[in-house]
């Protein structure tokens, strides 16, 4: 484990308070730079996006763009973008019209709630599969699951979510392949991002638990007469799940870009989607905000996951 | 995906055994790669076909003697377009992790010995590209330039110079603090010395290691944005491209949507082979 370091509750919730403002400054810039460069009249095109292409005209042209504000200087323009940026103030998306912030509201949900059966179901499948094979290091699992894992992680999301589909919708035919509404249409998506974020979790249990269960305070349970259940509730849970509750913070990175493409392949309606469309169709405020929101969703996780560290291994807490 | 980015407290990079005799995971991931490379390169040389020919009459043609790998819902012969995309996704994946790790290696030093604002400044750059996922970052400069292939390249490398600026930091920390390169310094000896015989042994396996999970992240993330219709657009082959344009035919020509499936497999799985140890 190292020497024990002490970290205060304030300073990671201060680094990480920081690193939401980097996400807000970073989008912020990057959506600024999209507006200015986007090739072509954006007028147009956004005219285009609203009326059809057939009704496009300079007269509808230059309603949008005094209605967008799209001429106007640079420094100017910047400042006034970040005030609307930090007033989560997005505008209304130049496609469907609507509110960002409204269509945001609603696609959030969604997103959250894959993610959220997502990550439970891959602390179903991982960590007790990892734990079990880190048991008996060598054995039938343990090699079984090292095949596994690394097979696994050679596939991007979206190829486990096809050959999902192909399997399970399309050759049993049990499952919807895409779409939302029951419960059926979110086994798939959810149980693509799960076997991504299991198998790493898997290996992280099965390295923990092999570590943990040759230290010399386990050793002393077992001598002490404990039994192996008891052994590895008092011993051994807690101190497997400290590594494998860091390396979540870890993979939310992957959960974020899981979700980004995975929803795009099931169709769910959730931010990830949108904002695929949004960059498909040049819909800057669309993008602008669900980037952000997607941005805060990771530094929000990995907070969580900091704090849930803390209260795991107190050793690291200040006193 | 892109996970190259580890948030958080930098983890203190495993001192890395010196081994006499290369492991045999990482002799398995060189002959899958060589065997991808082997067939991207070759492929154009022994079987000259252009990837982007249509033939509308012979429209998913299962593997034969006329087509080795079948043709594709266009006509177009799947082994010129497989190899000409695995061409691309390993120039794209090598390039970027090239030009990621030269400035991340150099600026990890830079911080590491001169300390103070440099390495504050330098620290608070890593967490700018840091505070997004890479792949949104990524995402997003394909936004500003769409259908260039730099701006893929540009946001990859954006993303990967970070993990080797990490480690090298915390590997020269470590290292200036210890007895033998203070010995050096007290010896008179310059920074060029001191790197090529204290630094450079113990990061050089490290960029090995940093390098084959970066291609990995890279070439997954180049085909993750080819699938959802950002990345890198028709007609050229591209191996997420070509899964999406194959998905709809996948019942009468399962042969076809399986060769770009197993092709990015094998290509990830050698990466991670040869990058070695588990980057837990």
């Amino acid at each position: 484990m190292g020497p024990v370091s002490r970290i205060p509750v304030s300073r990671i919730l201060g680094y990480r308070l920081f690193q939401a403002l980097l996400v807000a400054v970073t989008v912020g810039l990057l959506t600024f730079v999209m507006v200015r460069s986007l090739p072509g009249d954006m007028a147009y095109r956004i005219a285009a996006g609203r009326y059809g292409y057939d009704m496009v005209s300079s007269d509808a042209a230059n309603a949008v763009r005094a209605e967008l504000g799209l001429g106007g200087g640079g420094a100017a323009a910047l400042a006034l973008w970040f005030l609307d940026l930090f007033r989560l103030d997005f505008g209304e998306s130049v496609i469907s019209g609507r509110p960002v912030l409204e269509e945001i509201r609603h696609q959030l949900g969604h997103t959250v709630g894959l993610s959220v059966a997502a990550i439970l179901l891959s602390v179903l499948l991982g960590p007790p599969l990892g734990i079990a094979a880190g048991l008996r290091p060598g054995g039938a699992l343990d090699r079984g699951l090292l095949v596994a894992a690394s097979m696994l992680r050679a596939l991007p999301h979206f190829v486990v979510g096809l050959i999902l589909i192909m399997l399970v919708s399309a050759g049993l035919g049990i499952l919807p392949a895409a779409g939302h509404g029951g419960t059926e249409n979110l086994v798939l998506p959810a149980l693509t991002l799960a076997l991504g974020l299991g198998a790493v979790s898997a290996r992280v249990a099965r390295d923990a638990m092999v570590q943990v269960a040759a230290s010399p305070y386990y050793a002393f349970g077992r001598v002490k007469g404990l039994s192996e259940a008891r052994v590895f509730l008092r011993h051994g849970l807690r101190n497997v799940s400290v590594p494998v509750v860091t390396y979540l913070g870890v993979q939310f990175v992957g959960l974020i870009e899981g979700v980004v493409v995975v929803e795009s392949l099931f169709a769910w309606p959730g931010i990830g989607h949108a904002l695929v469309h949004a960059i498909f169709s040049r819909d800057v405020p669309v993008i602008q905000g669900t980037a952000l929101v997607m941005g805060m969703m990771f530094v929000l996780l990995n907070a969580a996951v900091d704090l849930a560290c803390l209260w795991l291994d107190p050793r690291k807490q200040a006193s | 995906m892109i996970a190259s980015t580890i948030p958080g407290p930098a983890p203190s990079p495993a001192p890395v055994p010196m081994r006499t005799r290369i492991p045999r995971q990482r002799l398995i991931g060189v002959a899958i790669l060589s065997g991808v490379v082997a067939f991207a390169v070759l492929t154009p040389i022994l079987w000259p076909a252009d990837p982007a020919r249509q033939s509308l009459r012979h429209a998913l043609v299962a593997p034969g003697w006329s087509e080795p790998l079948g043709t594709d819902h266009l006509g177009r012969s799947m082994l010129a377009r497989l190899s000409a995309a695995l061409r691309l996704s390993l120039s794209l994946a090598l390039l970027s992790v090239a030009t990621a790790a030269v400035p991340g290696v150099v600026l990890g030093i830079l911080a590491a010995w001169k300390g103070g604002l440099v390495d504050r400044s330098l620290s608070l750059l890593g967490d700018v590209f840091m505070a997004l996922p890479g792949l949104l970052l990524v995402l997003m400069l394909a936004a500003i330039a769409p259908n260039a292939p730099w701006a893929l390249y540009v946001g990859i490398s954006l993303v990967l110079w970070i993990e080797y600026f990490r480690l090298t930091r915390a590997t020269t920390r470590t290292l200036i603090a210890s007895p033998a390169v203070q010995a050096s310094r007290l010896l008179g000896m310059g920074p060029a010395y001191i790197v090529r015989r204290h630094l450079w042994p113990e990061i050089a396996p490290m960029i090995l290691t940093v390098g084959a999970f970066g291609a990995a992240g890279a070439i997954m993330a180049i085909a993750a944005l080819g699938f959802v219709s950002v990345g890198v657009r028709p007609p050229t082959p591209e191996l997420g491209l070509m899964m999406v344009e194959l998905l709809p035919y996948y019942e009468e020509a399962p042969f076809a949507i399986l060769q770009p499936i197993v092709a990015i497999f094998l290509l990830v799985l050698g990466l991670n082979l040869v990058a070695g140890r588990d980057r837990i």
